[in-house]
């Protein structure tokens, strides 16, 4: 590492140098596609990297600032997006196979509001297809590898931002989260992420995994800026009906204010039913020394009881495939993506190309949700499980305003588990489900909710998160007790988790690890 | 293969009809349900469109309020509640011409329900009859693609490959549903016909679609039953797909009770299906069997928030709604002094509005109904067309009984200025110019016709002289003849007595 090695700056450090000449966007742009050169053939983070593009983005943003109008505070810094999010004329694939080659003719809002705002778009991140994974193993382009252990899961099914950010490929990037798919990820690369308030965030252009659980967010290395890339993509979107049509709270200031590392007067509820068994055992000793800083500082801590979460997983795994099997519907060859003729039929029908391609393009684990998600829905089973589903939710939004009632913000491990080995739980759907269980009730209620690194489980030396959420609309909140938490923990390790994590540094030199396994990046 | 009919007169002495009535009408809103894709009929395929209504992945639907509003002003015209809150939901299918594969529709939260509408029904030969029809829902939805199948057949069986045009796509339709009609007896062809047609002058005053039949604006589906005769129960129905005429809806009745009627006389039962209705041979054949029913899979759409309008609005909305029908029906015939028999032709020729239309024009009660339903209900009738899409006006209509007024043309003449406008040769004044049909009273070229015929017919002509003048027809008739019909027969008959007594 040098001076001058802009990857290893946070986006609020770059914004200042570049405010203050002391770099150009096409240098740190350049400096990050450096990196993804050197490193992204043992992480696998991008889908697709669009050198050209990022570099004449970073070029236009340096025409504006030296003509003292920078369109944005981030104005210049590079970011990555995860290929869930409609890029116009940039492929497209949501980590399947069925929309290969896709190139959309329109952007989502998130992306035209990063464009508008200058930001040069490093490329698409991998994901587990259409978001369905918590390890990004079902990339149907192979798996993303956490950069502090290249043997393991980065999380999912955002792993390609997370690992982004964690290996400094970006200093930021764009994730989804429908069920944890930003935090669990955030958690086990030890990085920043954030879950807004659903509809906090518009969801036009987003390739829908569960309409009414998805909500886009930021992924950082730090608090402050994951708030600066919030602020920028948030707010009503007239495109997407569920969005919120009121202005977000102040969220950088909230950052900044809980960054003094001052609690006093804030009530920490710690949810009896995100902990324990199941648990692993340095998971918990981190979360109980993050709880213990926070009292130091000066939040009053209150255990909460939420007895609706046990069936949160249940419920969430009735919902979520039930809008997938109809979300996934549209990808029948007629009008975009992969098209396969069946084998040994002559003059084939239209229901019989669309069978065979969807045979061929959609991976397992989505196979597995969309018959769940019709057997779910089926006539004379729809009382039993998806309305059934949809009254147990209720229980769990009247379990958070309950808690709410006691508790400022509340606070549980962010994921049960460190990263485990790519692999392990490949082949065990319900061991996979379980990384979840302490992220999926904030979808099911839409409240907003962060990851923050809280240090390295004993046993094995891999990072562990927290996570806090607070009310709907709250957003602030989750920013001030986070930064707080980001602040009292760096002043115990003497500075960001992530400079304990392997540089990759000797991938520069072109030396080959033997776990990158696949081959699709260039 | 031929369908066994039993007579209609066996079938009423046997069996109870029962009715429903599936009707789609696609709004005139300038764009689509869900997105601001414009909604022209005609345009080039594929030119109306956007990611929201091609289902690209990732887009995302907007409701239209004017087409809430339209679904909401139809509903309180049928005299039903409207919900004070509803949600739309998908039915979940595969098709290659729905972008989505589920189509965005309301199901069991519709915009409007339990209502009612009183239709009129002729008697042969007495007053007519007022029949209630109840409501079960209005509902709001979107439109398909629309497939095109290339090949020697024309349909998706045998197809060379098919073409689709997603300019229909996300049109708003309004789908109202009655409840089963029942005690229609004898009269259920003549009172699905008449809710249609009624249904249809109720669309048009509210002005929320072109409603017009032939171009697809207002689709009729025929669910028909049949249970043994004082029964009371309810038999398993058929459902006859997209029938496009007012008269064809009629037909598809008496068709369907004839051949239900046939199987169970015989001690066959019912299948429950769809079936297609052909226009040209009069039947109803198999569709797609409805036993295996598609589990359509509704859920609440996501994506979309629920429709919440205000009691305010809705009020709001009822004080914009059109007289009613039947009081406006009423109002007319008064006005227009139509005897009960020629205000029930009128209607039932679907010709009230245009009748009502050319006489706002300017023409005389009487001879908008005289042209209406002799002429161009001839021509309807004869090229199988709506009897407002002839591609002639009520001021076409008006302009042309100007003309016969003014003494310009007469009824005779008329008739060709009428196969002018058929033709689009113009303005029914530039077809008599173009075609020189205007009638002669110039002195000069009338004197020398008259001339002719009287050197013609002398015996004829004596007759005259002797006082006969009754016998003047005849001449008037050889110069009608000699001039083509575009003499003016009253200065005729002044020039010949004047040269002859």
């Amino acid at each position: 590492m040098t001076a001058t090695d802009w990857t290893r700056r946070t986006a609020a450090e770059l914004v200042d140098a570049l405010a203050a000449g002391e770099t150009t966007s096409v240098e740190l742009t350049q400096a990050h596609l450096d990196r993804i050169a050197a490193v992204d053939g043992a992480v696998h983070a991008f889908l697709q990297v669009d050198t050209d593009g990022a570099l004449a983005q970073a070029s236009a943003a340096d025409e504006r600032r030296a003509a003292g109008s920078p369109a944005s505070a981030l104005d210049g810094v590079p970011i990555a997006v995860k290929d869930v999010l409609a890029t116009k004329g940039l492929p497209t694939t949501c980590g399947s196979r069925i929309l290969e080659g896709w190139v959309p003719p329109y952007d989502a809002t998130v992306v035209a509001r990063l464009r508008a705002a200058g930001l040069p778009i490093l490329g698409k991140t991998n994901m587990d297809e259409f978001a369905m994974g918590s390890s990004t193993e079902h990339s149907a382009y192979g798996p993303t590898h956490n950069p502090w252990d290249l043997d393991r899961i980065p999380g999912g099914s955002g792993g390609g931002s997370a690992a982004a950010v964690a290996a400094f490929e970006a200093p930021l990037a764009i994730g989804t989260d429908t069920g944890g798919s930003i935090r669990q990820p955030g958690a086990v690369t030890g990085t920043v992420g954030v879950k807004p308030t659903y509809g906090g965030v518009s969801r036009y252009g987003l390739v829908a995994l569960a309409n009414s659980l998805d909500q886009a967010g930021p992924v950082t290395r730090t608090v402050l800026d994951s708030a600066l890339l919030h602020e920028l993509i948030g707010g009503h979107d007239p495109l997407d009906s569920t969005s919120i049509d009121q202005p977000l709270p102040a969220l950088v200031e909230a950052a900044r204010q809980g960054a003094t590392g001052d609690l006093s007067g804030v009530r920490i509820g710690v949810v009896t039913e995100l902990g324990g068994e199941g648990y692993q055992t340095g998971v918990l000793a981190r979360f109980q020394e993050s709880v213990d800083l926070m009292v130091k500082a000066g939040a009053e801590v209150v255990e909460v009881s939420c007895p609706s979460f046990v069936h949160a997983l249940a419920t969430y795994y009735l919902i979520l495939p039930a809008e997938a099997s109809s979300n996934l519907a549209k990808f029948d060859a007629m009008r975009y993506g992969l098209r396969v003729w069946p084998e040994g039929i002559e003059n084939a029908s239209a229901e019989e190309v669309m069978r065979a391609t969807r045979d061929a393009g959609f991976g397992d684990e989505v196979k597995r949700r969309i018959i769940l998600g019709t057997y779910a829905l089926s006539s004379g089973y729809y009382d039993a499980y998806y309305g059934q589903a949809q009254k147990v939710r209720t229980l769990v939004t009247r379990d958070f305003e309950a808690a709410f009632a006691q508790a400022d913000v509340l606070v549980s491990p962010t994921a049960p588990t460190t990263a485990f080995r790519l692999g392990e739980k490949v082949d065990d759907p319900l061991a996979m489900y379980l990384n979840d269980l302490a992220t999926i009730p904030a979808n099911l209620s839409g409240v907003p909710g962060i990851s923050v690194p809280s240090g390295l489980a004993e046993e094995d030396g891999l990072p562990t998160g927290v996570q806090i959420l607070a009310p709907v609309q709250a957003d602030d909140r989750v920013y001030r007790v986070g930064a707080a938490l980001e602040t009292l923990l760096e002043q115990q390790w003497g500075g960001p988790l992530l400079a304990k994590a392997p540089t990759l540094d000797a991938l520069r030199d072109g030396s080959s690890l033997a776990s990158s396994g696949t081959g699709d990046q260039a | 293969m031929t369908e066994t009919l039993l007579s209609f007169d066996d079938v009423l002495e046997r069996y109870d009809p029962a009715l429903g009535l599936e009707v789609h009408v696609e709004l005139n809103t300038a764009s689509k349900m869900f997105c601001g894709c414009a909604t022209v009929f005609g345009a080039e395929p594929n030119t109306q469109v956007c990611p929201t209504c091609l289902g690209l992945p990732g887009a995302m639907p907007v409701v239209n309020r004017t087409a809430v509003e339209s679904a909401i002003r139809i509903g309180l015209a049928l005299n039903c509640s409207i919900a004070e809150w509803c949600r739309f939901a998908r039915k979940n299918y595969f098709y290659p011409d729905m972008p989505k594969n589920f189509q965005t529709s309301q199901y069991d939260e519709p915009i409007a329900y339990d209502g009612w509408m009183d239709v009129t029904v002729p008697i042969d030969g007495g007053d007519d009859e007022t029949f209630r029809v109840e409501i079960e829902r209005a509902h709001m939805e979107e439109d398909t693609g629309k497939s095109t199948h290339v090949g020697t057949t024309g349909r998706i069986h045998g197809a060379d490959y098919s073409l689709v045009d997603y300019n229909r796509a996300g049109i708003p339709l309004i789908e109202i549903v009655t409840k089963p009609i029942r005690g229609a007896g004898a009269k259920a062809p003549e009172v699905a016909r008449a809710y249609v047609q009624q249904l249809r002058d109720l669309i048009v005053a509210l002005g929320v679609s072109e409603a017009r039949m032939d171009q697809g604006n207002l689709r009729a589906d025929v669910n028909l039953s049949l249970s043994p005769k004082g029964s009371g129960t309810l038999g398993t129905r058929t459902e006859t797909k997209n029938v496009n005429s007012f008269r064809s809806v009629e037909r598809a009745v008496r068709f369907e009770m004839q051949r239900h009627a046939a199987i169970l006389d015989g001690g066959g039962s019912i299948l429950q299906e769809t079936r297609h209705w052909h226009e040209d041979t009069g039947i109803t054949t198999s569709g797609r069997e409805k036993s295996d029913a598609e589990d359509y899979r509704y859920f609440p759409e996501p994506d979309l928030v629920p429709v919440a309008p205000s009691r305010e609005w809705v009020e709001e909305l009822r004080g914009t709604l059109p007289e009613n029908p039947t009081a406006r029906r009423a109002r007319l015939q008064t006005e227009w002094g139509f005897s009960d028999l020629e205000m029930r032709d009128t209607v039932g020729a679907g010709a009230l509005g245009l009748v009502e239309e050319t006489i706002a024009a300017g023409a005389a009660p009487q001879a908008a109904r005289k042209w209406w339903l002799g002429e161009l209900a001839r021509r309807a009738n004869d090229t199988d067309t709506e009897i407002g899409a002839l591609g002639v006006g009520p001021a076409d209509v008006a302009a042309v009984q100007q003309l016969v007024d003014a003494g310009t043309i007469n009824d005779k003449l008329a008739r060709q200025v009428f196969e002018g406008l058929y033709a689009g040769e113009g303005t029914p004044e530039e077809i008599v110019a173009a075609r020189g049909l205007a009638i002669v009273s110039d002195d000069s070229a009338l004197g020398a016709a008259v001339d002719k015929a009287i050197v013609e017919n002398p015996d004829v002509a004596d007759k005259i002289r002797d006082g006969k003048v009754a016998a003047a027809g005849a001449l008037i008739g050889a110069v009608m003849k000699e001039m083509r019909g575009q003499a003016d027969a009253a200065r005729v008959r002044e020039l010949i007595l004047e040269k002859l007594t």
